[in-house]
């Protein structure tokens, strides 16, 4: 079997690259992260015709081989070290045919390099409407290459550039400019100081921040030293050679690409005049915001409450079914109340990653950036913080990736610092439960009181995360350059197909990624909550048997046994039979319900002697004037990994504690302080909320952090101040309630 | 001297020949170059960014740099 071809897709952001990635590969594709930083790694494999197999590499989206970000340094490097394993055969450079002339630009950097290249023009369903029209074979001769035309968004020419990629060892490797044209002296002492290597890729390293693994970029500068340009100079040479490639790519394009200006008026304009107006812009801006906050809630609360029904009614299918005993407990009351407590939020977070690829793939973001530059720069922020801000929404480790394009350090260490304030996904469970809990239904205006609050949380997050970007911005004292640019693509349809794969894959790892955490700790709190050293746990039902005996049920289980009697009574009243009639029944069902109080009793008893119940004990005098008790204590204990684990540990401490099988809401709902009123009650679970809003509660972030910032400093910084405002706030806010 | 900021919505200018240090490379390689031209689409509110069609490349920059390329307008031939 032949080794398969290594291709790396390269091109400007905005040429659908990533959908031209996704028919060639499939569901064939990983995502993951380049070794030791995160710029995402999409790889997938795809198959040529004659049994040839490709591996395809969707490099990060960058204008050209002139690199400001991190990301473009990535593709510079690859393309520059002959010994990367993932060094293309062929690269395949992805242009649309609306910005050809700009898009030409990186073509001609990746020939120059002498790697084979294929041309391919996306977006050809747009030609005929932009009255482009295109002279495919005299383009060909003219860049020496070979060209697909392609329209993703109808499936077409697909296939033209698998049969190229196959082909790739007849295409030719000769450069499209001749490097010393740039600087004839220069390039001829460069190529004497350096006989075996290429001087365009010389070129690049001289004038770029990348390494070159053949020689070290050191090296050249000592060798080179005695013709060495000062930076102004080689700004020059760099000028000239953007001048030298466009006059290349405009010869090329003078007999080639015809466009029609009679037919050639977009819909960009027209739209663009809505969009980003002085008053409509923002007005849409904050009704589309506002729409997305209320399907979330709405839309997703039908699927939401069948996953709760069902994880309730298996866990008690389970009890039920397989013969009682330690392996069944683990499962039932463990294990699935983890998996359950992952599993329902799925809905939630799938609607969220719709709407921001939605947001992001019809170009819609890049106006979002427009319009706000100008407001947040007052905060120390740029327009572009404003999609890791809004991103932030889905997770806080792809926004704090997403400031990568953001060229100023000052604005992009900024943007990462208070990023974590935007309200996260993980946080969705925790409010969601919550605010079902303690906040009341009804509307006002069509919107409703629940789907409000959220909203506040949100612009709660949003306004933590502005007024701590205006106090770093006072505070931190770092000098750097603004380039501040952004590109305005033209409106797009957003393909079905890139957004399905963008929010199963977001949904993926969100699953696996938590998943496992909350499954681990689900198992390990399990354990902790069923067992316990102390005599009193031991002994527990010998203990609270002989307090019933003495002092009779709590006030708790004897309200719960009337509860049940009078609607009992209720019933049989509203069938027409006199009370006496069903004396004998109502003394049964009284006993049952004795009976099931006393297990209830036992249990709570046992949860409160257990491992969990002493450390939780020993915790609870930080989080009583928060208004918590020792097992939400323990819950924000444990959420620290992450915090939809609260829900998770929550649903778990209060299955071990209890006999029946109910879902997790009700079970908070029915959970009582000492004084024996509901223990969620407004003020407790504000202050929760409140607390979640403004807590640092998550490991990967820090992780993250770290290592975008390169140090440990920035994250531990994040740490203390969330953690510390979070405790005062959400105290303040239960003492003023309670 | 008139720079892209003096342009009025749907205006052109076309770009003065420039010192090469003031611009940063990344916009020339846009297509920032001499003799190129530049269309003023939109003002954002705050008169700040400002959102231009640079050679057929649809973006935005801020004012300050703005400022910084200079033009000559294209005066519009009305029709009579």
């Amino acid at each position: 079997m032949s080794k398969s071809i290594n291709v790396a897709l390269i091109g400007n952001p905005n040429t659908g690259k990533t959908s031209i990635f996704n028919q060639l590969t499939g569901l064939k594709q990983k995502v993951g992260n380049y070794p030791g930083i995160t710029v995402e790694k999409k790889e997938g494999i795809c198959k040529l015709p004659r049994g040839v197999k490709a591996h395809i590499l969707d490099l990060p989206g960058t204008y050209s081989l002139n690199t400001t970000s991190l990301d473009e340094s990535l593709v510079v490097e690859l393309l520059l070290n002959k010994n990367d394993k993932d060094f293309p055969d062929v690269a395949v450079v992805i242009t649309d045919v609306e910005n050809l002339k700009r898009n030409l630009f990186l073509f001609t950097q990746i020939k120059d390099l002498k790697i084979p290249a294929i041309l391919v023009i996306n977006m050809a369903d747009r030609m005929s409407r932009k009255g482009i029209s295109l002279d495919i074979e005299a383009m060909e001769k003219q860049l020496d290459t070979k060209i697909a035309l392609v329209s993703t968004r109808k499936g077409e020419g697909i296939d033209r550039i698998k049969e190229l990629i196959a082909d790739y060892r007849s295409l030719s490797t000769a450069p499209n400019l001749d490097a010393s044209r740039i600087s004839p002296d220069y390039f001829k002492n460069l190529q004497k100081a350096f006989p075996n290597e290429d001087p365009y890729k010389l070129w690049l390293v001289i004038t770029q921040d990348v390494n070159f693994m053949p020689i070290e970029k050191k090296q050249i500068q000592d060798a080179t030293s005695f013709f060495t340009k000062s930076k102004e100079e080689l700004k020059k040479l760099q000028h000239r050679e953007t001048v030298l490639r466009y006059q290349f790519i405009n010869d090329t394009l003078k007999s080639t690409y015809k466009v029609d200006q009679l037919a050639a008026k977009g819909l960009r304009a027209s739209i663009d005049k809505i969009l980003t107006h002085k008053v409509f812009g923002y007005l849409i801006f904050f009704a589309i915001l506002l729409l997305i906050f209320q399907t979330i809630f709405e839309w997703s609360s039908y699927p939401m409450d069948f996953i709760d029904e069902q994880f309730a009614a298996a866990s008690e299918w389970i009890k039920n079914t397989l013969p009682a005993g330690l392996f069944t407990d683990l499962l039932a009351e463990g294990i699935l109340a983890g998996i359950g407590g992952v599993v329902i939020f799925i809905p939630q977070i799938a609607f969220l990653f719709l709407f921001i690829s939605l947001l992001e793939e019809s170009g819609y973001m890049s106006r979002v950036v427009f319009l706000m530059d100008r407001l947040m720069r007052p905060f120390g922020l740029s327009g572009k913080s404003v999609v890791p801000l809004i991103s932030g929404n889905a997770c806080a480790i792809p926004a704090i990736m997403a400031t990568r394009t953001i060229e100023n350090w000052k604005e992009r260490l900024i943007t990462i610092l208070v990023t974590p304030f935007t309200t996260c996904s993980a946080r969705l469970p925790v409010y969601l439960i919550l605010i079902a809990l303690v906040i009341p239904e009804g509307s006002v205006l069509g919107l409703s009181y629940q789907a409000l609050t959220l909203m506040l949380l949100y612009l709660l997050g949003f306004g933590m995360a502005l007024f701590s970007a205006m106090v770093l911005d006072k505070i931190l004292k770092i000098k750097s350059r603004s380039l501040f640019m952004v590109e305005m693509p033209t409106y797009r349809m957003p393909l079905i197909k890139n957004v399905g794969y963008t929010v199963l894959e977001k949904t993926k790892s969100f699953v696996f990624g938590a998943g496992k955490i909350i499954l681990a700790l689900s198992i390990v709190l399990w354990f902790l909550g069923s067992n316990g050293y102390s005599d009193d746990f031991q002994n527990a039902e010998e203990i609270v048997s002989e307090r019933i005996t003495n002092e009779g049920l709590s006030t708790y289980s004897n309200n719960y046994i009337q509860t049940n009697i009078d609607s009992y009574l209720e019933e049989v009243k509203s069938e027409g039979l006199a009370p006496s009639a069903v004396q004998d029944s109502v003394q049964t069902l009284t006993a049952e319900l004795t009976e099931s109080a006393k297990a209830q009793e036992i249990a709570s008893y046992k949860l409160e002697h257990s491992y969990i119940g002493q450390a939780g004990k020993a915790f609870e005098p930080i989080v009583k004037p928060l208004g918590y008790d020792w097992k939400i204590g323990i819950a924000v204990l444990t959420s620290f990994a992450a915090r939809e684990v609260f829900v998770g540990t929550l649903a778990t401490i209060y299955s071990v504690g209890s006999d029946e099988e109910e879902t997790i809401q009700n079970r908070m709902a029915a959970e009582l302080d000492d004084d024996g009123k509901p223990l969620f009650n407004l003020a407790t679970g504000v202050s929760l909320m409140l607390f979640y809003a403004l807590a640092m509660q998550c490991m990967s972030t820090l992780a993250i952090v770290k290592r975008e910032t390169n140090s440990w400093k920035w994250p531990m910084i994040q740490l203390g101040f969330m953690s510390v405002l979070a405790y005062v706030v959400a105290l303040a806010a239960y003492q003023i309630l309670a | 001297m008139a720079s892209v900021i003096d342009l009025a919505y749907g205006q052109k200018g076309i770009i003065k020949d420039f010192s090469e240090h003031v611009l940063p490379i990344k916009l020339l390689e846009l297509g920032c170059l001499p003799g190129n031209s530049v269309e003023l689409v939109q003002i954002a509110p705050l008169n700040d960014p400002i959102y231009i069609n640079l050679n057929g490349s649809h973006i935005a920059i801020r004012r300050s740099l703005a400022q910084l390329i200079e033009l000559d307008i294209v005066e519009e031939t009305q029709a009579p």
